[in-house]
């Protein structure tokens, strides 16, 4: 397997070409910096680094409008009784997709529950399983990445092909084969599953910049110093690694959220009586031609839902990568 | 006539922090055959000068404020984009400092270097690269026709330079701009490389623009310096009267800063203090902050490029010229 | 070139064994397949035991997929739940996916691209930030809501096209199915060669381009498209193995029978056999896929030399 190629690193990025670059670049450098032409140094300063990013996210409103969101998704998905009174499971028949009334501003869904009562209750499945996987696989994947990547050799070679076996198997396919024998009205075995696919993302991420920071003079200096291994890899070469960690599993919670909600439209992800968006639209996509306000009204919840986590890990991600700015 | 002359160039990038004034007046010309060398720090506006002369500068946030380019009688900046276009080139071409990220890395050198005929000569294929081993062949590279379709990346990096030389030369154009063209380059490869250059020159005596930081390159081969300090030219002279007396403190710092043989074991001489911020460029002088010879109408007066020789081929921007030059 | 391609089949096998056996296992787990056999009915238990005998079923795990394995390299698939031979369904289901993948692609490229160049030229303004929202947005909407919303809206409530595809699938039908698998794969190729453009066009090599005096458009076809569409183009080449696996939604939702349709009815009856023989099929369509990758990459770019 060749590297990922990087084009970045075959073309040396250029000293002093553009005149305009330089003029900025050395005027910046003057107002950072007023001691001396130290100028603005690599990634390789972690706290500079972090409070740059801080600096700049909070000026961006993708950020500001994401985090909000987040914020009141996840208040209501612990407390969803702050602006739902009614309870997801009571249902009438006698309601089945009648349309928007009052005290039912959604209408009601196949089973003559109230669609909004059923919306405001599937954020916590969504948010639960989106946060739990994602911990998890970002937990795994950077301590098996990060350990195949600082110690290499045959460690790093088995690991890569575990991690090639499970990028082999098409996602939601394993899914319906994987789910489809545990029966379960918990979230843990989704949450499982998307962990066990999810994991080798995040250990090529924590693999690659691991064996970069590794190569960091300082580091090479630390090990020549006769540093041991363990505190190498926390003080010098893990903090390196963070960054692009958490930006991945930012952006992997969004679409951790929308692979749960697939699963459970499929039938083998969540499963009744747990109130989940997915196997909400699954439900309502029978009657798309009668009643689609069933379908929107969950689906809408779920897209915001997705689109505020992706924002996030793409505001996060513009403020982490130096590259980019 | 000379073949360029530069009127009160004035060019400012605007930007979100502010506008940086980065060329602020810049007048200068040259003769075919002859060469100027444009001496300064990082961010003098030596760089974005040239650029402005060929056309290349990116606009925005750049933007050119005034002034004139006078090339062969024309006012570049007066002319349509089309009409530019064809100039560049054909007609004054540009070397640049790093040749392996100045060549595409993924078109072979004779593509590149064929490009020239086959867009401003409307030559064919063929013919175009039976041109560029001809070329190549010209700035001595061993084995051109085998190594014709070779990528950049498969040359060395003084190579690469001669074939960025072969072309600016490939039209044969009246004027060429080098911006640090040796810079990037082993020490033992610059003078290679900086000979072929002269060379060439005399050869289609070509008007020369040598754009450098570099004191030591620009003694064996230019006719005339300018040297530039925050968009502006402070000392203007042929070459020989700077180095015997500079007649500018500036001018003055960086002679002092080359490292020479008989000063062994002493401490190098540098410049004190940083270039200027160029969105907040100081009153007066912009060199005060840093000049050990800076009176009070240094800070309240620019100086205007005094003459400091009758015919005005030595200028300096310095109320103290006389003194500098008397010291030096 | 040649052993780099041999030294990567000989390390795709581990892979190839790997992926198919965690599937194998995970389809074995599904429950017996002889019951699912005879369905409702309650099989004869001599008749049970000749075909568990047959199917290998009494073996342990792996000598099950060594069997089987041995069994699809001679191009027996085994049979389906209704007594069709596997390879004719296969024959029937793969010709439909890679059309609709193909349409999807197509998509891909015509409209990721041509937004992503736009947007990367125009780097700020406002086409720039529209065009990063809207993928932001895409990306956003599962395929399962963005499919059945199309197929509502210009299937039922505009009537200007068929809400299901016909079992034949002819292209002019794949067209709104392969909109809607293309989708979200659109918004990163669009995102990518957005990125990928914006890096390109400060690049000094362009510099050089634009100080030749070459024409704007041979600046941009030759000199900036052809290198920052070098990782678009590998991005689309991977994109192909995952698109079909992914059109077991897109394929739910039109009704074509394809891959994934078969795939997914094959679970839901426990049909073995069905299942990891597609599951096989699409491994080393995605693996293939991504070998054919890395070596476009190669020459596309000089630099990459494969030894």
């Amino acid at each position: 397997m060749p590297e990922p190629y990087d084009p970045q690193q075959a073309i040396a990025p250029s000293g002093a070409g553009g005149g305009m670059d330089l003029a900025m670049s050395e005027a910046e450098t003057l107002e950072k910096t007023p001691g001396g032409p130290l100028g603005t140094g690599p990634a390789g300063k972690p706290r500079s680094l972090w409070s740059d990013a801080w600096h700049q996210l909070r000026r961006n409103p993708v950020f500001l409008v994401s985090s909000l969101l987040i914020l009141f998704l996840v208040l209501i998905s612990i407390w969803p009784q702050l602006i739902a009174s009614g309870d997801p499971n009571e249902c009438h028949l006698a309601d089945r997709q009648l349309g928007s009334s009052p005290g039912h501003p959604f209408g009601f869904d196949n089973q003559g529950c109230d669609v909004y009562t059923r919306v405001v209750y599937g954020a916590r499945a969504s948010i639960t399983v989106g946060v739990c996987a994602t911990i998890g696989a970002a937990l795994l994947g950077s301590l098996l990445g990060g350990l195949a990547g600082f110690f290499g050799g045959w460690w790093d070679a088995l690991l890569s092909r575990i991690a090639d076996i499970f990028f082999g198997i098409p996602v939601i396919l394993g899914g319906l084969v994987l789910l489809q024998v545990v029966v379960s009205t918990t979230v843990w075995p989704v949450v499982g599953f998307i962990v066990l696919l999810g994991w080798p993302q995040v250990s090529r991420i924590a693999r690659g910049s691991v064996i970069t920071a590794k190569q960091n003079d300082y580091v090479q200096a630390a090990r020549a110093l006769g540093a041991s291994n363990g505190r190498m890899l926390l003080r010098h070469v893990a903090p390196n690694a963070v960054a692009p960690v958490i930006v991945v599993a930012t952006i992997a919670l969004g679409t951790y959220i929308a692979l749960e909600a697939t699963l459970s439209f499929l039938g083998v992800g969540l499963r009744p009586p747990t109130v989940s968006w997915g196997i909400d639209i699954a439900n309502a996509a029978q009657s798309i031609r009668n009643a689609p306000h069933m379908l929107l009204w969950p689906a809408g919840a779920l897209s915001i839902t997705v689109l505020a986590f992706i924002m996030l890990g793409d505001a996060v991600r513009d403020a982490l990568d130096p590259k980019l700015r | 006539m000379p073949l360029l002359e530069v009127r009160d160039l004035h060019v400012e990038f605007h930007t979100r922090d502010g506008v940086a004034k980065a060329v602020n007046g810049v007048s200068y010309s040259v003769d075919a055959g002859e060469t100027l060398a444009v001496l300064g720090e990082s961010g003098s506006g030596k760089s974005v000068t040239a650029q402005a002369i060929m056309g290349i500068l990116d606009i925005p946030p750049g933007k050119i404020t005034g002034g004139e380019i006078l090339f062969q009688g024309r006012d570049l900046l007066k002319l349509k984009e089309d009409e530019r276009r064809k100039v560049r080139g054909a007609e004054m071409a540009m070397i640049f400092q790093d040749a392996l990220s100045s060549l595409n890395p993924v078109l072979s050198v004779g593509d590149q270097l064929g490009e020239m005929f086959v867009v401003h000569r409307g030559m064919s294929k063929k013919d175009a690269k039976a041109k560029a081993v001809e070329l190549m062949d010209r700035v001595r590279i061993p084995a051109a026709k085998e190594r014709v379709g070779q990528y950049p990346h498969q040359f060395s990096g003084g190579m690469r330079q001669r074939i960025m030389i072969a072309m600016a030369m490939a039209l044969e154009p009246a004027l060429i701009i080098a911006d640090e063209p040796t810079t990037a380059l082993d020490v033992t490869v610059q003078a290679q490389v900086m000979d072929l250059l002269a060379e060439l020159q005399q050869e289609f005596h070509m008007g020369l623009i040598l754009i450098t930081h570099d004191l030591g390159v620009v003694a064996d081969v230019a006719d005339k310096i300018a040297v530039m300090y925050a968009g502006r030219i402070v000392e203007h002279a042929p070459v020989h009267d700077i180095y015997k007396a500079p007649a500018h403190p500036y001018t003055r710092g960086l002679l002092d800063s080359i490292p020479r043989l008989d000063q062994k074991g002493e401490e190098l001489y540098a410049i004190k203090g940083l270039p200027p911020n160029l969105m907040a460029i100081p009153p007066g002088c912009a060199f005060n902050p840093r000049c050990p010879r800076a009176q009070d109408i240094c800070r309240t007066d620019e100086p205007p490029l005094f003459r400091v020789t009758e015919d005005g081929a030595r200028r300096s921007a310095c109320h103290f010229w006389r003194e500098t030059l008397r010291d030096a | 070139m040649g052993r780099y391609v041999i030294r990567r089949l000989i390390q795709m096998a581990p892979v190839f064994i790997g992926s198919t056996f965690l599937i194998f296992m995970m389809v074995f787990a599904l429950g017996d397949p002889v019951a699912a056999l005879f369905g409702d009915k309650a099989p004869d238990p001599a008749t049970a035991a000749r075909i568990r005998e047959e199917l290998y079923l009494d073996q342990p795990l792996w000598k099950q997929y060594l069997h089987y394995m041995g069994q699809i390299f001679q191009g027996d698939f085994g049979t389906a739940f209704n007594g069709q031979p596997v390879t004719e369904l296969m024959a029937a289901a793969y010709p439909v996916t890679l059309r609709l993948t193909m349409v999807a692609i197509f998509i891909e490229l015509v409209v990721g691209i041509t937004l992503g160049v736009l947007s990367g030229l125009k780097r700020g303004h406002f086409i720039d930030s529209s065009v990063l929202v809207l993928t932001l947005v895409v990306i956003s909407i599962p395929t399962f809501v963005s499919g059945y919303v199309l197929q509502y809206l210009f299937g039922v409530k505009w009537d200007v096209i068929r809400p299901t595809v016909s079992v034949d699938a002819p292209l002019n039908e794949l067209i709104l199915p392969g909109i809607v698998l293309a989708l979200v794969s659109l918004a990163y190729v669009t995102r990518l060669t957005r990125t990928s453009i914006a890096e390109n066009v400060r690049a000094d090599y362009l510099r050089t381009a634009v100080a030749k005096g070459l024409p704007r458009r041979r600046i941009i076809t030759r000199h900036l498209l052809r290198n920052s569409l070098i990782p678009v183009v590998t991005f689309i080449g991977t994109d192909i193995g995952s698109l079909m696996g992914g059109a077991i939604v897109t394929e739910t939702i039109f009704n074509i029978h394809g891959v994934g349709y078969q795939i997914y009815q094959g679970i839901l009856r426990n049909n073995a056999p069905t299942v990891v023989g597609f599951v096989t099929i699409l491994v080393i369509v995605f693996l293939i896929a991504n070998l054919l990758v890395d070596l476009l990459y190669a020459v596309l770019d000089p630099r990459i030399r494969y030894a």
